[in-house]
């Protein structure tokens, strides 16, 4: 490689990860509003409506607002792993995103430019490393709060997710196991003609309730059951330092979802072929202007998926404690196990 | 010369939390700098081309095992041990020997003419096939007997785990 080109790939590479990093930001703010409007409309309310036109710039407010509020830490508190532990929640939330293949190549200016920041042999590996690195965030606050509502909220979110992330890893070896991959790009590539959700409906319903449980949200939530724990292991923070929590569990629950549809969903692949669109007349023309379509598909497919979270968070109530327990480890990790036998006996059988 | 910077880092950050383990006082701070070791060594794994050890290596080691280290010494709070001395009454004299004794080892292993991996698995063997292909191959082709027994001897210790907390039980 030469020096020139040795400077493009780096300066592109930045590029990638600006725009991924602005991309995630950008989204853990406006999936609040999003649940916040979906969880209105399914209670028959409207949610946020009076910040711009239909509440469209609430996240930004409340951004605002927390960047500006007073920042509290408690006088008995482990000053250091109090700073630390927000920035363990949220820096390998967005780390992750550094595998997830929003699209294929395209041709921009002579140059191929990829729609992924890196293209790891690991990539599920590192996603799964990553989101388990997450539980350090809250078991830190939680412990160095100093306070019993926080560390019981730690406690219980450091055992929920190490439980399911067993079922979860297993639910993923299953779609391993027909794809010959732990690239993400190679997973996607390899549902061209038929998802692997069609396959595999089993990891899929595994993958999705152990995401639920993995991110702490309802009916999972028990860390942060309000009342129980007050608020959990973020009870004592306020500020900016709340909002990293906050922003770590969207760009957590956005990763699920992005996980998900790339193993399961088809990832980049299109729901409606594009020639089917670019037959409309008046609106093929214009398809263009979108740019890759493929990524758009990518994208609605994560909201659709995230559309499921706010679903069941609002139909469900919470679990109790050994509810959640004997699911994970009595149920969850038993039907994934059985799923890999009859995936691999499957294999076998059709080889 | 990007590779050597970055295995500089991550030997010398290794180095420095693994003596803060040792030494903090507060274990909560021990068990937080052993993640930091953990995870910098998972560094030198991936500077070792070894992408899916380094992998696994956050996996099970930071994400599972520290996180149950973390949750028994959070629940017994840890105060106990804050006032008592980190190492005991003998370590002056016993450090200047384990000192002498790394500096033998570190000797020979300069002086063997080892030179990274031998036999069939050479670097560009696994750069070829990739990383995780060429440990599953190894592990359930060459390696499957001694595999197997590790898995059995973990079963073994799990079940002894659940038979002890239920005596306790009843």
């Amino acid at each position: 490689m030469g020096l020139a080109e040795l400077g493009i790939y780096t300066l592109m590479t930045l590029l990638g990860i600006v725009v991924v990093f602005a991309f995630t930001m950008l989204n853990s703010a406006y999936l609040t509003y999003y649940e916040r409007k979906v969880m209105g409309h399914m209670q028959a309310r409207v949610g946020p409506m009076h910040t711009g036109p239909h509440g469209l710039l609430q996240p930004l407010a409340d951004g605002i607002k927390l960047f500006f509020k007073e920042d509290i830490i408690p006088a008995k508190a482990d000053r250091k792993v109090f700073v630390l532990a927000p920035l363990m929640a949220l820096v390998p939330a967005l780390a992750a995103y550094a595998v997830v293949p929003f699209g294929p190549s395209i041709t921009l200016f002579g140059h191929s430019i990829h729609l992924y920041i890196t293209d790891l042999n690991i990539g599920v590996l590192y996603v799964l490393a990553l989101s388990s690195l997450g539980a350090y965030g809250i078991i830190m606050a939680g412990w160095s709060s100093n306070s019993k509502y926080s560390l019981m909220g730690g406690l219980r979110s450091a055992s929920q997710v190490i439980s399911y992330e067993i079922p979860m890893g297993l639910a993923i070896i299953s779609v391993l196991m027909m794809t010959g991959s732990l690239s993400l790009v190679d997973i996607t590539r390899g549902q061209e003609h038929i998802w692997n959700i069609v396959y595999q409906p089993v990891a899929f319903v595994i993958y999705m309730i152990a995401g639920i449980a993995e991110t702490n949200r309802a009916p999972f939530d028990l860390p942060e059951a309000e009342n129980e724990l007050v608020a959990g292991f973020h009870v004592e923070y306020s500020g900016m330092r709340f909002a990293y929590f906050f922003m770590a569990e969207y760009a957590n629950m956005l990763m699920v979802s992005c996980i998900a549809v790339v193993l399961f969903l088809g990832g980049w692949n299109p729901i409606i072929p594009r020639s089917l669109f670019e037959s409309v007349p008046i609106f093929g023309q214009y398809l263009g202007f979108l740019g890759d379509p493929a990524v758009w598909w990518f994208i609605i497919k994560i909201y659709a998926f995230f559309f499921m979270f706010l679903w069941i968070r609002a139909t469900l109530p919470r679990l109790r404690y050994d509810q959640l327990m004997r699911l994970g480890w009595k149920i969850l990790i038993p039907v994934a196990l059985g799923n890999i036998l009859v995936t691999g006996l499957i294999k076998v059988l059709v080889q | 010369m990007i590779l050597q910077v970055a295995f500089i880092y991550f030997a010398a950050v290794t180095v420095f939390s693994a003596l803060m383990v040792i030494t903090r006082k507060n274990p909560v701070h021990c068990a937080l700098y052993m993640l930091a070791v953990f995870t910098h060594v998972a560094g030198l794994f991936v500077l070792l081309d070894a992408e899916f050890v380094a992998a696994v290596q956050v996996l099970v080691y930071a994400g599972a095992i520290l996180v149950l280290f973390l949750f028994v010494i959070m629940l017994f709070r840890g105060d106990g041990m804050k006032d008592k001395a980190r190492f005991v009454s003998g370590w002056p004299i016993v450090a200047p020997i384990a000192i002498a004794l790394m500096g033998l080892l570190m000797s020979i292993l300069m002086h063997s003419g080892f030179s990274g991996a031998q036999g069939s698995y050479t670097i560009e063997a696994v750069r070829s096939a990739g990383n995780s292909q060429v440990i599953g191959m190894a592990l359930y082709t060459d390696y499957l007997f001694p595999f197997e027994i590790a898995s059995v001897i973990l079963l073994v210790a799990m079940v002894g785990a659940i038979v002890l907390a239920k005596k306790k039980a009843d």
